[in-house]
This record gives C-alpha cells, structure tokens and sequence, in this order.
C-alpha cells in the first residue's frame, strides 16, 4: 500500500483523500517512509519536518471527517497532498538555509506568502529542499550541505539551482514540489530529472519570504511529476500579494482548465515556434534527437511547427552574468554578521567592518563569492556603462525578439537543458562550462515570460531524461500549459508510460 | 572596447569592497577564473551600440506601489532578536564600529 502511494499524482491522491478512501496521515506517512528509505543516497532533503507534517495530515483528516458530517465543505483541490519546499523559501520555525553556511542553524520567525498559501490549501509541507547556495548553480554541487544525486544515476547531477526539489519528485519522496527560477533554476532540473516544472510569468506568484538572488529576475514556481499536478498547484500558489511590490494585479490564470484542454481537445491549429538559436552548437545529440521527436508528435497533434528567428539570444548568457551578480551583490549585502546568521571573529578587539569580512569570507561559498566579486566590477565606476548598462540593453533586444516570434507563433518551443545529467565534479571547477548549461532557459528569464519544462523523453545516446521547453508572452501560461498538457497525453499513447514512471528503481536501505 | 585585465590586486580591492576577506589561494583561483568570464561576457558591449535601445531594468514594466498608512502587527522584539548571532539588553550587540584613535 505504502509504495503505491507515493507512485500515485498529486491529483489521484487528493481524490482518494478528500473522498476517504485513505487518509493524508496514511500518505504522508507514507512519504515520510519513502524519505527514509532512499533519501540517504539521493540527498533530496535538508530537513524533514516529520510531526509538523502529520499534525497538518491530521488537520485536514479532522477537516475531511468535520465536513462528512456536516454533509460535504469544499476542499482545496490539493488537500492534504504532501509536497517538498525548496530551502529558499522561508516556513516559520522551520530551518531554513538557502543552502549556505551562513544562515546554518537560522529558525525564520514568519512564513512566506507561498508557505502561507499552501498552508491554508492543506497541502502537507514534508520538508525543505537542497540547492545550490543561494541558487546559484545547475548542479546543486554549490550547497554547502552537500550535492543531492539524480535519481536516474546517482553518479550524476540533479541540475540546480532545484536539484532537491526536482530529485524529491524523481525518486517518489514527494509528488509536489515548490521550485525559484532565476535563469533555469525549475525548468533545467526538471529537464534532467525527467520531471515537470513551471517559471511563472514574472511577478506571477509572491515572493515575499522568499530570499532574494536576483530581483529583477526571481521568480517561484511549481514541480511535478505531471502536467496536470503542476497546474493543480500552480493556481494554489500564484495571484496577487500586496506584500510583493513586484506581484502582477490580475486574476490568478486558469492553467487547469487548459491542461485539460489539452488533454482533451488537443492543439490542432496552435502555432509552434522553433527558435533557430535554441539548437545545433552545444546541444548533445540524444537532446537534439528527442526534440526533433518531440516536434513530430506536435505536428501529429495537427500544430503549426513554424521557425522564429531571435538573433540576439546569442547574447543572452552574457547579459544575465553581468546582471544577476550585480543583482546578488547587493542583495546579498544583508548577510552582515548582525542581526542574523553566522557570526565569526568577534574577538571584542575586531571592528565591525572585519567581522563582517571574515564572516562572509568564510561564511559563502565559492561560486557566491566569484559572483559577488563579478557583480562588484560589474557595477564599479567605470564599468558601470560597458557592462551592467550594456546588458540592460541586450536584455531589451531580446525582449524584442520574443515581440516579434509570437507575432508568428502563440508558444515557442525548445530544448530545456543542452545536454542530459551529467557526472558530479565534472564542471565544478570550469565556471563558464557550468553556465552554459543555462543556455536555452536564461533568454526566457531576462524576458520574464512564462516556461516550463516536460520530459520530451530519454535521450538515446545517454538514456538520462530530456525536457522540451515551452515559452508563452507575458501572462501567457494558459497557451503553455495547454501545450504540455496535449504532448504528454500524446507521449503516454506513444509510449504507454510517463517519463517519471521508466525511472530505474532505487535500492531501498533497510 | 579595451578592457582592462584584471589583476590580482584587483580581485583584492573588490573583494575589500564587498567586505568578502579571501585567503591567497582564493585570490589566484579568482583572477584567472573571473578573467574568463569577463572575457565571454564583454560581448554585450558589441550590440549595445545599436542605436534606439533603451535599457530594460525588470522584465514587465513595474510601477511603484503604495499601501495605506495603517499600524499593522510586525516582528515582536523577542522574534527579531531571535536569530541574532549576539544580543544584549534587548538589541543587537554588534562589534565595535569606530575604532579607538577615532
């Protein structure tokens, strides 16, 4: 019973629950055994917060139960489904880490708004999620907690920066999960787990408590294993928050009716840009095979294939590394050794000033630091022009590319990652190697249009999973969810499985 | 463009600038490591000179937003000093901040 559980979507097992069938205890439990069974090898987890968990399946089991008696309440759609919380997003009283040392041990005293939401909808938090250190990697090698491994082969990465929460939804420890994306950060772990993942449009769901990497770009959003799981909880998180400047007014969209759109009515008509950049040098050829396929179910599904042209994507990687580290720059100037986190060399002789210092200097990690240091030339007098101001200006051309491509077409289409998983410690010490991995994810983020990442399949020439990449314009995320939505019914008729489900089975510790 | 190479001594003045205290083994991995990256991202500056471009701060264009001037309930003083590394006396006992000749 247990192990069927955690195989069964998120959809499935709020019907059984809300219906009585089984219990949340019963699921969550049941989770939480999958956790302790496989989590020792995947690493999915920084803390799992087993009670709190139970007592919130109990809540909604008291609920169920309260409302049977009282002849049926209405029920949040994802009521007592567990979900794993990537460890950037803030849970009261709970420790949160951002995967650095220097927030090592921190208890945050509120809840974010995502956290709140998903409180109030019954969905059972299990626990919080490895990263790279304040979301910066595609690997989750820059955690200072350790990397998490891929389900697929533990030998291998989990993409990153959300390699936890993609690797939680891989290996069954939880169906939902809760990603941030700031240049790939949901879409290229989904990609590499074989798994699904939404960016919202920018500004689509609050991140008030959620600690800020590059605020011009930041962006929350969800993970599953289906299609239809990852809209179920997308309209549980998105919608206004007044408490996020940068949150849009306007109604939360209705990505579940797509889904099942395009489920049922298909794509016939859609139009389907692909984007000449998005392909050829630098992707791997399993990818490149898998897109090609995957292009072909959607002409089979009576789409328009149509090839857009954004010149200036090109020049996208080089943008968003001038950006996001003079954006994490400053943002990570809160890290000061005061009012919260690690404190190291307060001797009663040091100054503040070199307190602070060699907290960070040993409180950060790595790539933190190198993106820091980047950030502050970038930004320098001097510089300022030539590199942060050169790049605001790339990211306006590129905004005009994707203008002009949804003239042509009403999604665009692409391969989410250009290569397949590949080993841990193979890039870590080739910083620009490590951000190419990116390539096809970032021109989307500096846009701030709605992706996502499902599996298109397994490549041939590794047989790790691949992830297509579907791009919408701005508020766009019903198109991009009813063209996920008709590609995995496709891909389950094809196929006979999900991508999910043809992942070798873990060996379970005893 | 002509763009400076980066020195270690460079990497030395940023990393003081961002209050980052780096050992000497970081700052060599650093200067060659971020020399590399300037290099590949210096190509922005080559479109940048395409006439009639405006730079894009945010994504989807933001206004400012205001809220009503109410009392609303904050972090209790016990919750805000709760994650402080030191505290005293009900507030945030930090390190000396002017030295002594000052």
């Amino acid at each position: 019973m247990s192990a069927d559980l955690t195989r069964m979507t998120a959809a499935a097992l709020a019907d059984m629950i809300a219906g009585g069938e089984v219990s949340s205890r019963e699921v969550t439990l049941a989770h939480l055994d999958r956790i302790a069974a496989v989590d020792g090898a995947v690493h999915a987890f920084l803390h799992v917060s087993a009670d709190r968990a139970l007592e919130q399946a109990d809540a909604v089991d008291r609920a169920i139960a309260a409302g049977a008696d009282a002849g049926g309440a209405s029920l949040s759609p994802l009521a007592g489904v567990p979900l794993a919380l990537k460890d950037i997003v803030v849970q009261q009283g709970v420790p949160t880490t951002a995967g650095s040392r220097i927030l090592e041990g921190w208890l945050p005293p509120y809840d974010a708004t995502v956290t709140t939401r998903l409180l109030d909808a019954g969905v059972v938090i299990l626990g919080k999620t490895n990263l790279d250190e304040f979301a910066m990697g595609s690997s989750t090698e820059n955690s200072a907690y350790g990397p998490t491994r891929n389900p697929w082969d533990l030998t291998r990465i989990p993409g990153g920066s959300g390699g936890g929460s993609a690797a939680a939804l891989a290996a069954f420890e939880a169906p939902l999960a809760i990603g941030t994306d700031t240049g790939g950060s949901i879409r290229q772990p989904a990609a590499v787990t074989g798994t699904v993942g939404t960016k919202p449009t920018y500004g689509g769901v609050s991140r008030y408590g959620v600690i800020a990497l590059a605020s011009s770009l930041d962006q929350v959003g969800p993970c599953a294993r289906t299609v239809l799981d990852t809209a179920l909880l997308h309209e549980v998180i998105a919608g206004h928050d007044p408490r996020d400047s940068t949150s849009i007014p306007t109604p939360v969209p209705s990505v579940v009716d797509a889904v099942r759109r395009g489920q049922t009515d298909g794509i016939a008509g859609m139009r389907i840009g692909v984007v000449k950049q998005l392909r050829g040098e630098g992707y791997q050829a399993g990818v490149l095979e898998s897109f090609d396929a995957a292009v072909a179910t959607l002409t089979a599904a009576g789409a328009e294939i149509v090839e857009v042209d954004c010149p200036h994507f090109r020049y996208g990687l080089a943008a968003y590394y001038l950006i996001l580290p003079s954006e994490c720059s400053s943002n990570l100037a809160r890290f000061d050794a005061m009012r919260y986190g690690l404190r190291v060399g307060d001797d009663a002789v040091a100054s503040a000033e070199q307190v602070m210092s060699r907290t960070r200097g040993q409180g950060f990690g790595a790539e933190v630091k190198r993106r820091i240091i980047l950030g502050t030339y970038a930004l320098s007098a001097g510089y300022y022009d030539a590199y942060y101001g050169s790049a605001q200006k790339v990211r306006t051309l590129i905004r005009r590319d994707f203008e002009n491509a949804f003239t042509a077409a009403d999604v665009l289409i692409s391969p989410s990652s250009p290569v397949t998983a590949f080993g841990i410690g193979e890039k870590v010490n080739d910083p620009m190697a490590m951000y190419l991995n990116d390539l096809a994810t970032i021109p989307g983020s500096l846009a701030g249009i709605p992706a996502m990442s499902v599996p298109s399949g397994i490549a041939a020439d590794s047989g790790l999973p691949v992830g297509l990449q579907i791009m919408g314009p701005a508020l766009g995320e019903e198109r991009i969810y009813r063209v996920a939505g008709a590609f995995e019914s496709a891909y389950l008729a094809q196929h006979s499985a999900l991508v999910p489900d043809r992942a070798p089975e873990l060996e379970v510790a005893a | 463009m002509t763009r400076p190479t980066l020195t270690r001594d460079d990497v030395a003045h940023l990393a003081h600038l961002a209050r980052l205290e780096l050992t000497e083994q970081e700052l060599d991995t650093y200067v060659g490591q971020l020399s590399v990256i300037l290099d590949s991202v210096a190509t922005v500056s080559s479109v940048a000179d395409t006439p009639g471009v405006e730079p894009t701060s945010h994504a989807v264009p933001l206004t400012n937003v205001y809220r009503d001037d109410v009392v609303r309930p904050g972090l209790t003083r016990d919750a805000a000093l709760a994650g402080a590394p030191a505290a005293e006396d009900g507030r945030f006992r930090v390190p000396q901040i002017l030295g002594e000749e000052q």
